[in-house]
Parts: C-alpha cells; sequence; structure tokens
C-alpha cells in the first residue's frame, strides 16, 4: 500500500529528511525554509528522528556545524532561504573545497535590498559559482524524491548538494505527495564513508595554507598545490552529471518515479517552439505549452532540473530541433542576461544551433507567472521573429518600466 | 618520489616541515646576545620568556636557548619580551653580509 498524503513542500522535504536519517540537523529559521526547520525539530524532539539538531545563532554557523559534523563521519542537513543563504556563502565554498557531502534546501526566496519574503530564484542563483550541486524541484513530490537522491548523489563525490525550490509556490503549497518506503530508502542510501577517516588514531590537518605550488611534505610525496585541488573540484563536478543520471534512473527503478536527471521534456519531439525554464516556473510552462498546442502552435517545453553542473550537452541535444527558444527565468546577472538564459547560448556555441533565444525574467519577487501570461509572451516572440526581427532579446515581464 | 596526492580535499599528516620551511618567509632574524640572557647568567631554568611567547614554538627551553630558523616567520615577539634585551632583530640580508 503507497502512502500519499496531502501535503506542503516543506513537508515533504521534512520527511525526506526523517526518511534519510541524518546525525546532525542544524538550521536557523527563515521564511519560507521556516515550517521545515520547525517540523525536523519537532521530529527531533519528539524522537521519531534520532539526530542532533543543533540551534544555532545564524545561518553561517549552521553550515559550519555542518561542515565540521560532516569532515567526521556526520550525515548532516541545513536549510535556508534568501538572505539566510547570503550569509553562508564563505561556507558554500569551505563546503565544496573541504569535498564534504552536506545536503541542504534553499527554499527560493527575492534577496534584499529591498526587503521581499517572496519567490524568486536569485538566492540559489547567486550562489552559482560556489561548486554545489543545485537541483531544482518543480513539485512537491520532486521534493522528497530529490532530497533522498541527493544524499546518494552527494555522498558517491564528495560533492555538496542544493535542493532547490520555489518558496510559497511550492513550500506552502499543499499536494499529494506518495512517501517512499523506510527500507527501500534504507537499501537505496548505503551509510555515509567519509572520504578520509578522521580520528585520535589517524590525526590529519584539514585544510591548512595551500600554496600556489605544489610541495614535498615531510613524508617526501609530491602534494597538490592550490590549484590541483580545485581542479579536482571542477573535475568531479563534470563527471557527477552521470552521477546524477545514473541516481536518477536507479531512483525510478527502486520508486517508480524518475523525475529525469539533468533535465525533462514535455512534448518536445516534434516542438518548433521550445520553452526552457527552471523549477515551479518550467511546470506552469507546460500549461502553456498545452494551450499553445491547441491553437496550433507545436510548442515543448525543457525544464533544467541541474543547473550545476550545467547540463551543456543534454541541452543542446534537447534544442536541435528548436526554431524558437523562449527562456522563463526567475533570476537576473545583473549587468548581463538572466543566468539561465546565458548559460544556455554558451552551451550551444558550436554546435550550430542558430535558433534566436527570447529571454523573459519573470516573477521577481513573487510577481505572479500565469500559463495564460507565458503562453502569450511566447506568440509576442513568434509574431517579432516572424516580422523579420530575429535577435535574441531579454524582457521583463509584466514589469511597468514605462 | 610518490608524486600523487590521493587526497581530494586539503588533507595534511600533522609533521614538521609539512607546509615547507616557513622560515624563509621572513625579513628578519633574532640574533640571541648569550651574556645577556637570564637563563644563561644565572645558570638555571628561569625567565624563557621567548619560549613562552613564541607564536611558532620555534624557542626552546633549554640552556642555551635556541631558535629553529628554519620554522621562525621573524615576528620579532621575543625580542620585544626579552626582559634584558638580549634579543636584537637583524634583516637577514645584512647577517648575509
Amino acid at each position: 500500500m503507497s502512502d500519499t498524503r496531502i501535503i506542503t513542500g516543506n513537508e515533504a522535504a521534512a520527511l525526506a529528511v526523517k526518511l534519510v536519517e541524518p546525525n546532525v540537523i542544524a538550521a536557523y529559521p527563515i521564511t519560507p525554509q521556516t515550517s521545515l526547520a520547525e517540523k525536523l525539530s519537532t521530529f527531533v524532539e519528539g524522537g521519531e528522528l534520532k539526530a542532533e539538531y543543533v540551534r544555532v545563532e545564524g545561518e553561517h554557523s549552521a553550515l559550519t556545524v555542518c561542515i565540521s559534523a560532516s569532515t567526521v563521519g556526520a550525515r548532516v542537513f541545513t536549510a535556508t532561504s534568501s538572505n539566510g543563504l547570503l550569509y553562508m556563502h564563505e561556507q558554500l565554498h569551505w563546503a565544496t573545497g573541504s569535498r564534504l557531502p552536506i545536503v541542504m534546501c534553499c527554499v527560493n526566496r527575492g534577496v534584499g535590498a529591498p526587503w521581499s519574503i517572496f519567490n524568486d530564484q536569485q538566492d540559489s542563483f547567486s550562489q552559482r559559482d560556489t561548486g554545489w550541486i543545485q537541483i531544482y524541484c518543480r513539485d512537491n513530490q520532486e521534493i522528497i524524491d530529490t532530497i533522498i537522491q541527493a544524499y546518494r548523489i552527494a555522498e558517491a563525490v564528495y560533492i555538496p548538494v542544493m535542493v532547490c525550490y520555489d518558496g510559497f509556490v511550492l513550500s506552502h503549497t499543499m499536494m499529494p505527495v506518495t512517501i517512499p518506503d523506510y527500507g527501500k530508502v534504507r537499501e537505496f542510501l548505503p551509510p555515509y564513508k567519509p572520504s578520509v577517516d578522521i580520528s585520535p588514531e589517524n590525526p590529519v590537518t584539514v585544510n591548512p595554507v595551500f600554496f600556489p605550488w605544489r610541495r614535498e611534505n615531510a613524508e617526501g610525496v609530491l602534494c597538490d598545490g592550490y590549484m590541483e585541488k580545485r581542479y579536482k573540484l571542477q573535475d568531479a563536478l563534470l563527471n557527477a552529471a552521470d552521477t546524477i543520471e545514473e541516481v536518477s534512473t536507479a531512483y525510478g527503478e527502486a520508486f517508480g518515479r524518475d523525475h529525469g536527471g539533468l533535465l525533462w521534456e514535455h512534448m518536445t519531439e516534434d516542438a518548433e517552439i521550445v520553452i526552457v525554464g527552471m523549477g515551479s516556473i518550467a511546470s506552469e510552462a507546460t500549461v502553456a505549452a498545452d494551450s499553445l498546442r491547441e491553437e496550433g502552435i507545436r510548442a515543448g517545453v525543457v525544464g533544467i532540473r541541474t543547473f550545476r553542473p550545467f547540463p551543456r550537452k543534454a541541452i543542446a541535444t534537447a534544442l536541435k530541433k528548436a526554431t524558437i527558444i523562449v527562456v522563463f527565468e526567475k533570476c537576473v546577472s545583473y549587468g548581463c542576461d538572466g543566468g539561465v538564459s546565458s548559460d544556455i547560448k554558451s552551451a550551444l556555441y558550436g554546435t550550430g544551433i542558430t535558433a534566436p533565444i527570447h529571454n523573459y525574467i519573470a516573477g521577481l519577487g513573487g510577481r505572479d507567472v500565469k500559463a495564460r501570461e507565458l503562453a502569450d509572451a511566447v506568440k509576442e516572440t513568434i509574431n517579432r521573429i516572424d516580422s523579420g526581427r530575429p535577435e535574441n532579446e531579454t524582457t521583463w515581464l509584466n514589469c511597468h518600466t514605462g | 618520489m610518490k608524486t600523487r596526492d590521493e587526497y581530494i580535499s586539503g588533507i595534511c599528516t600533522p609533521a614538521i616541515g609539512e607546509a615547507g620551511k616557513t622560515g624563509d618567509w621572513s625579513d628578519l632574524k633574532p640574533v640571541i646576545d648569550h651574556s645577556k640572557c637570564i637563563p644563561e647568567t644565572k645558570g638555571k631554568a628561569a625567565c624563557f620568556l621567548c619560549w613562552l611567547y613564541c607564536p611558532e614554538g620555534v624557542v626552546t627551553m633549554t640552556i642555551p636557548v635556541q631558535i629553529d630558523l628554519d620554522y621562525c616567520k621573524g615576528c620579532g615577539i621575543c625580542a620585544e619580551e626579552c626582559p634584558p634585551n638580549a634579543i636584537r632583530m637583524v634583516r637577514k640580508v645584512e647577517c648575509d653580509e
């Protein structure tokens, strides 16, 4: 009998964390992550989850606690949003450089200033270059499944994983979610083994200063310099794409749900117009694509699930037949384009794909984005290009700039 | 020589010289005037403020007091703390000359 409940995204996340049984949880409450942190502390206080819940004074400390615990072999979890994530920034780099398989939920929210408690993806997008794997979920079922997968990915490649999902749109919206079976999760997720066993019997110095040059250690071994260590991270992150695919497939076999490892596609088989998005806006885009189809426009959707490592090859394959590409996204690289759109352009360079890309910045700070509005924007793009203006363009959707 | 660092992260085994000979970072080096040094003039274990204050742990609590210049970073704290001013910080280039 499957256990299906109608729950919010944050409850789904909390139940996933309970199933993976972390040893240490450290989190500081921040909207819209708060109900996730609360639920986890309820599990721990009620004895349902045998974990150490460390109440910290801020997000920087939350991640530092996770880093310390993970270093000595604990499975750990933290979660945050918005400025809380920005406050962790320094430690995000530290976690990847230390190659610790920490799993974090980022419940996406716009960043200040000015203050917004509402959803966009500027928070996790701003942490793009910290070396974390970033996976974006489109619904609550995907949240619970992705967190379980995230631990298997992280612990296989020794890179932390940020599971991102849209604040309020998912975190506080109730949907039917099938809860994975406890026994099956145990089979799917072997116990965590740190990359180095650190104990009083095996004392080591962790992350001392590294020099520009390689160096001979006291035992006469020529060891990495700083640059070799950073290359190892990049190499592992690029190779992690295969692991993400494998884990997604294995999860599908074990639990009957494969959400797509790097990306997912909706009616792209014969699509001329391909809409690309990440997270819940991509989910919304499938409704827009369906309505465009009813009007005779051959539209499809590519949902980017893994933003880092960026799925260059998979994107190029998925967009091979597109004549127009429309990217809707909830983040901006200020002074340039939307971040997703820039990466897509970079991935298509040299592939022979020359379809124009129209980049829509949408839903910042929680501004509503309806499927109908996405469909209208796509039609506007088609009209513009058909009228002989095929340039790449960036438009802020529903933004009254007049 | 083994040339491969098997660690994926910044792991070192604690040992003398693990990070290389840090003494060559320094511009100044301490020179002890043993005729002024308290333990040496008194002939007994006394003072050793240089040993106590050295942030690098390169000063010995012995008679005579010795400083390991392979790892001394030349900070000059020992010279500052020495009650009889028995330690003088000297520019390395001047020493070499």
